[in-house]
């Protein structure tokens, strides 16, 4: 099949969606991994479930259009990567069920030991996607052993190897400080807001420490940097993603916590952005012989399909972030006390 | 058991559930915008109760709808490989439209109507309910539309270079004829099941003599609501049959356990069905001509047998037909008891056998719905797409173990949310507004 720039198009759509997913869901999944740990009361809990209450659903919403666009743009990616990946994406699934039910059920019953059921449903739900979905893309950038057929020739725990792993707790380090600076948004009292600003503060070492390993282990475990000898102009890609990282601690010092937030969403913004650019034109590498990998050549839809899905987005997704934008704007702002539901 | 059947056995269980909490939230999300924009009209502050009783009873129920959705998504691609490699191209953009035109705006606003209470107009915060049931009535439109296209595809081209289906008139998949008749079909399935759930629940209350005040009004708006559709969806049914007849005449026979090629065909009341042999053992109540009549709109049209088919291209008889005998056999119910209610709406106090019927007849919509999506999806088979691609050929190529593993955790995940959900509804739908003071 011959290129056409629908399929560059589409591959810059499908990085945004995941990007978005990230950026948006990935907080949620930080409050979800912290609040077992640190969040000591009940009131404190309460007001964390509450700080993303408004918003999780939505924000899931992403991850379900990433999937839905992959179906629709490049199928054969889709067809590929989620039956090769079936156990792990399966297992995604399931704690995302746990993590939406978690926080729907949790204060439906007046019972400490319902609650604190729930608050660890709560955490594993979240931590399993946010490592996992990191594990999957450590190996989507490595190369997955796929063979002609595009059929898995590996085992499950191959996938769980040294840049597998890396890779799963760099997504875990983003949405840690990620759901941390949130909570030093939303939270009241300035003793909570502190609290949580500085947990954010020492997580943040943990990720500058992960990403320049991560940084350094991609040049010797994937081909990602090669697109960025060959185009130069791509390295505002991973300038914008570093620039984004330093922001966020010096933010945190002034207190001004929205900035920070919006230099940690940039950070995984960017970095997802320097994964996307890395693979072009490929979305599904082979690890077994490079011409068996999945391409946006090889795995889109007919011009047709591209054409009415751009227009379909070009609609609507201002749309919804304009809507999306309004409910943050109006349900973002820090709570008061009593607000907790 | 090998990786077709079993993948079968998964998607079936993760959607027959998750539809068991869907028709809810397609009916109750109207409803419940229905109550608040009365207590803006009328300022009774017991349409607001109402609005946010049915509401949180709404949100209990979405909930497990939003999340055994996901697994829904994915599927396809986990377990049907090569059914979405071969026509992703129009079933992927269909899925993907729904989440971007459908999801977003139910979850988002689901959010903005339940924190929104003090923060927003009365105006506006009905309006956040508003767009909620048009964020999941929209959804059924293009997830039924994705459906009708494996049922009767439209608008594609086969592209052999590439052996996948193409795209080649958007337009025709939209309005597929097919399609529109399983919108309605299943929206009014869904109301109907939404109004009886409002009328059982408001029964028990009323026969319970607890709030009783209360409940007459959101009886009232539900018998109507319940009466009005249940019409509907009667008549609308044999109009769906006959466009079943035309373009699946193979499902229309199973449906009717119609072995012979017939002029004249009966319509049988009930009748147990021996497939090896392809005969009915016995045949109840007969009813001359009405298979033709209604299938056809000539008593003596000629109906097809399922002996035209090879056994290789038949549905299952059995279980459609006696999905399809039952389901009907509901609807009736469901007509007159809602009629009943409808005449009974402003006095049910009086009428403790209809309260009972009422209280009794809430899980029957649920049943009936399933028995529907059997009749649908069962009566497509042996075809995952219809005469263009076979199930068979469609599964993924992941070992047997892999989809042991995902169907036992889901399974057992699923009857634990189901229980727990089940719990919760009960408890607070018994609580009545004391669950929202």
């Amino acid at each position: 099949m011959e290129g056409n720039i629908f399929q560059v198009i589409w591959f810059i759509i499908w990085g945004l969606l995941w990007a978005m997913y990230f950026v948006l869901d990935g907080f949620d999944l930080g409050v979800g991994m912290l609040l077992p740990f640190v969040a000591k009361d009940e009131r404190e809990r309460k007001l964390a479930y509450t700080a993303i209450g408004p918003f999780w659903d939505a924000n899931e919403v992403w991850l379900i259009t990433a999937g839905g666009a992959t179906f629709a743009a490049f199928p054969k990616t889709y067809a590929v990567m989620f039956s090769a990946l079936y156990l792990p994406l399966m297992l995604i699934l399931i704690a995302l069920i746990l993590r939406g039910v978690a926080l729907e059920f949790r204060n439906k019953v007046e019972s400490p030991f319902w609650r604190n059921v729930w608050d660890w449903v709560f955490f594993v739900g979240s931590f399993i996607p946010a490592f996992l979905l990191g594990v999957a893309f450590g190996n989507i950038f490595k190369g997955i052993p796929i063979d002609q057929n595009g059929i898995f020739q590996g085992s499950i725990l191959s996938l769980f190897n040294v840049y597998g792993l890396l890779t799963g707790l760099l997504f875990v380090s983003f949405f840690l400080v990620h759901g941390a600076v949130w909570l030093s948004i939303r939270l009241p009292d300035k003793e909570l807001k502190k609290k949580y600003a500085n947990l954010a503060m020492k997580l943040w070492w943990v990720e500058l420490v992960i990403a320049v390993i991560f940084l350094i282990a991609t040049y010797f475990y994937t081909d990602l940097w090669n697109n960025y000898f060959k185009y130069v102009w791509l390295w505002i890609i991973p300038l914008l993603t570093v620039v984004s990282l330093l922001l966020i601690p010096v933010y945190l010092k002034k207190e001004e916590y929205w900035k920070a937030w919006f230099a940690s969403a940039g950070t995984i913004f960017f970095a997802t952005y320097f994964g996307i650019g890395g693979l072009y034109p490929r979305m599904f590498p082979s690890s077994i012989d490079p011409s068996y990998s999945l391409t946006i050549y090889n795995a889109s839809s007919s011009l047709l399909t591209l054409e009415i899905m751009t227009i379909v987005v070009i609609i609507f997704v201002p749309i919804v972030l304009a809507y999306t934008f309004w409910v943050y704007k109006t349900f973002g702002q820090e709570l008061s006390t009593g607000e907790e539901y | 058991m090998d990786a077709v059947l079993l993948s079968r056995l998964q998607f079936a269980m993760t959607s027959m559930f998750h539809f068991l909490f869907v028709p809810l939230t397609l009916g109750l999300s109207i409803l419940t915008a229905i109550f608040e924009y009365l207590y803006i009209k009328t300022g009774d502050e017991d349409y607001k109760t109402a609005a946010k009783f049915w509401g949180k009873l709404f949100l209990i129920n979405f909930a497990l709808g939003v999340v055994t959705g996901i697994t829904l998504e994915f599927q396809f691609g986990t377990n049907w490989r090569y059914y979405s490699e071969f026509m992703g191209d129009i079933f992927g953009s269909l899925l993907a439209i729904e989440a971007t035109l459908a999801f977003f705006l139910e979850s988002t606003f689901i959010a903005v109507w339940f924190f929104g209470w003090n923060k927003l107009s009365k105006g506006l915060h009905n309006l956040a309910m508003w767009l909620v049931a048009l964020g999941s009535n929209i959804s059924a439109y293009w997830i039924l539309t994705a459906n009708a296209w494996m049922q009767h595809p439209v608008g594609y081209k086969i592209n052999e270079e590439l052996g996948r289906a193409e795209l080649t008139n958007f337009w025709a998949v939209i309005t597929n004829s097919y399609a529109i008749h399983e919108v309605l079909h299943t929206l009014s399935a869904a109301y109907i099941l939404a109004g009886f759930f409002v009328l059982g629940i408001s029964a028990y209350h009323i026969l319970r003599k607890t709030h009783v005040e209360f409940f007459k009004k959101s009886f009232r708006v539900a018998a109507v609501w319940t009466a009005v559709f249940t019409i509907f969806l009667i008549f609308h049914s044999h109009f769906q049959a006959s466009d079943v007849a035309e373009k699946q005449p193979e499902k229309l026979a199973a449906m009717e356990a119609q072995w012979e090629t017939q002029r004249g065909a009966p319509w049988l009341v009930f009748a147990i069905v021996d497939e090896a042999n392809e005969r009915n053992t016995l045949e109840i109540l007969p009813i001359p001509k009405l298979l033709s009549l209604l299938s056809y709109h000539d008593p003596n049209a000629e109906v097809k047998g399922l002996k035209e088919w090879p056994r290789d291209e038949r549905p299952p008889v059995a279980i459609t037909f006696y999905s399809f005998r039952f389901m009907v056999f509901l609807g009736l119910w469901f007509l007159i008891l809602s009629i009943w209610a409808y005449l009974k709406r402003n006095e049910p106090e009086r009428h403790p056998l209809l309260l009972k019927l009422l209280l009794w007849t809430i899980p029957l919509p649920y049943i009936a719905i399933q028995f529907g999506w059997l009749v649908t999806e069962v009566g497509r088979q042996p075809w995952i797409v219809y005469r263009i691609m076979r199930v068979s050929e469609a599964a993924s190529p992941v070992p047997v173990s892999f989809i042991w593993i995902s169907f036992i955790s889901l399974l057992v995940l699923y009857a634990i949310l189901g229980i727990v959900d089940f719990y919760l509804l009960a408890k607070n739908a018994k609580l009545g507004p004391d669950a929202v003071k």
